[in-house]
């Protein structure tokens, strides 16, 4: 069973990636979305949560707190909001980290 | 003897995932017009709201990023940016927007109004504030 794990926080301001990741199993997915999106920063201390995880990222809300994509981990994938849908079609279920 | 108190804005908050950041602006521009000695301070992820470049059109949200070049004009020209905050986050000075104000006293000689400072010294600016309003 795959699952995709939704993140919407700031990882310096809670533990909810740092859970959803430990969580993660092999066929898992990460989609940073919101304040989410913060970790995916490849400077930030943030970032090393994401080690070894697929990770997509979603682009407005990178636009919307003015983050270029060129300021993002290697191997995120950035997506848009069909590619989010893609996304939870693609897995089993998914898990909302709230 | 001055009624001038000392008032500094806290913000800790990352923009548009909460409406911290965006209700913190709307109280300083409200304060700004009762001429108080006002200093804004971005500490945490609220060094995020001052990001450039910021485009919510994807979102559907009101991107009120540029409300910040304005401080000036309400004579908000103390902002201080906690450098540990940034270096955490990945983010130097150059990914933040250039703020700035045009001091009177000084034939409307534009300055900078982004101060960064360590997490001791913002410590000591706080310790001499008269008022604190945290968002």
């Amino acid at each position: 069973m795959s699952m995709l794990h939704l993140v919407n926080k700031s990882p310096y301001e809670n533990g909810n990636l740092s859970t959803a990741a430990g969580m993660m199993t092999d066929g898992d997915q990460l989609l940073l979305i919101e304040d989410g999106v913060y970790a995916a920063m490849k400077n930030g201390k943030g970032a090393a949560l994401l080690d070894g995880l697929k990770v997509s990222v979603l682009g407005p809300d990178l636009a919307a707190r003015g983050i270029p994509e060129d300021k993002l981990v290697d191997g995120a994938n950035v997506v848009d909001y069909s590619g989010f849908v893609d996304l939870v079609e693609a897995t089993d279920k998914v898990q909302s980290w709230l | 003897m001055s009624d001038t108190k000392k008032f500094m804005y806290i913000n800790r908050k990352a923009p548009y995932g909460t409406i911290y950041a965006w209700e913190s602006l709307e109280v300083v521009l409200i304060g700004a017009a009762f001429e108080q000695d006002v200093s804004l301070a971005f500490m945490d992820d609220g060094v995020f709201q001052l990001t450039k470049g910021q485009d919510t059109t994807g979102i559907g949200m009101k991107n009120f990023s540029p409300t910040y070049a304005a401080l000036g004009d309400y004579e908000v020209t103390k902002i201080y940016v906690e450098k540990e905050s940034l270096e955490e986050r990945g983010l130097s000075l150059e990914d933040l927007q250039h703020l700035v104000w045009e001091d009177e006293d000084d034939d409307w000689a534009e300055k900078d109004s982004i101060r960064l400072v360590s997490r001791a010294e913002l410590a000591e600016v706080i310790a001499g504030q008269d008022v604190l309003f945290n968002f």
